[in-house]
């Protein structure tokens, strides 16, 4: 039963944090180049006009809930078990997620890519 | 990522705290919000410059970064499995970063060439940025 929480944890923080990073990912695409947009118009609109981007706050609040079904994930789970698993599925579920909601052109390169960090992060934080 | 770099800076405050410093509680928690900060305004820059999709295996090289300051810098022993891990992740990071999808960017807007290399040349900072910021603080490694 615990490793049913635990694992019911473990998706849950994948699915935050991938909502999260491609909520932020969507709305950094929506504040342009950062580095023409402060040449252009100084630090401090950058930093505005990111902060008020409404993707930001949602991925904000999506990677909030992310960490915190993580302590509960912990609260259940070893983290030699938790850490890896969520580590590496995120990978992968953000390569799906770009794919689909971003329209990212993932071809065979970036799934392998994707692929092998998500087995070496695996293996490291295991 | 953001958990990851909160569990980063977290665990390394807090590792200072109980083990190493045993006086400066604040200073150092302070030192991993900014770190926290760094890392987040390096990679909310690097994506707007780059897809989800690069930019998410590059960051998997603070894990490298991470077991090789382990390794070197705190003498820690670091097991074949976990070599084996460092060396996935780079080949990930070199397969994403090499050959032609260096410059594929899904979003690319049509800039004119000279705004394109001049992004690029500040793309080149940012990594030895958040380098810094990881490396700013190397004694407190999760493991």
């Amino acid at each position: 039963m615990k490793a049913l929480y635990t694992w019911g944890a473990i998706l849950a923080i994948v699915f935050a944090s991938v909502v999260g990073d491609v909520l932020l990912a969507r709305a950094m695409r929506q504040v342009g180049d950062v580095g023409a947009l402060r040449r252009r118009s100084g630090l401090g609109v950058v930093i505005a006009r990111t902060l008020g981007n409404p993707y930001f706050l949602f991925g904000v609040m999506a990677m909030a809930v992310a960490f915190f079904s993580l302590l509960f994930a912990l609260s259940w789970g070893d983290v030699s078990l938790v850490a890896p698993a969520a580590a590496s599925l995120t990978f992968i579920g953000n390569a799906v997620a770009a794919k689909i909601f971003l329209h990212e052109k993932v071809d065979r390169r970036r799934w392998i890519a994707a692929s092998l960090v998500a087995a070496g992060v695996a293996l490291l934080a295991g | 990522m953001l958990s990851h770099g909160m569990k980063q800076t977290g665990s390394i405050s807090v590792h200072h705290l109980q083990g190493v410093i045993f006086a400066v509680l604040n200073p150092w928690v302070a030192i991993g919000i900014l770190l926290l900060l760094a890392f987040f305004a390096t990679y909310m820059t690097a994506l707007s410059w780059a897809d989800l999709t690069y930019v998410l295996p590059a960051t998997s090289l603070g894990y490298v970064l991470l077991a090789l300051v382990a390794r070197f810098v705190l003498h820690e022993h670091v097991s074949p499995m976990r070599w084996l891990g460092i060396a996935l992740i780079t080949g990930g990071v070199g397969f994403v970063a090499g050959g032609p999808s260096l410059t594929e960017h899904s979003h690319a807007k049509g800039d004119e060439p000279l705004q394109e290399a001049r992004a690029i040349a500040d793309a080149a900072k940012s990594p030895l940025l958040a380098k810094d910021a990881r490396n700013g603080a190397p004694t407190g490694v999760q493991s």
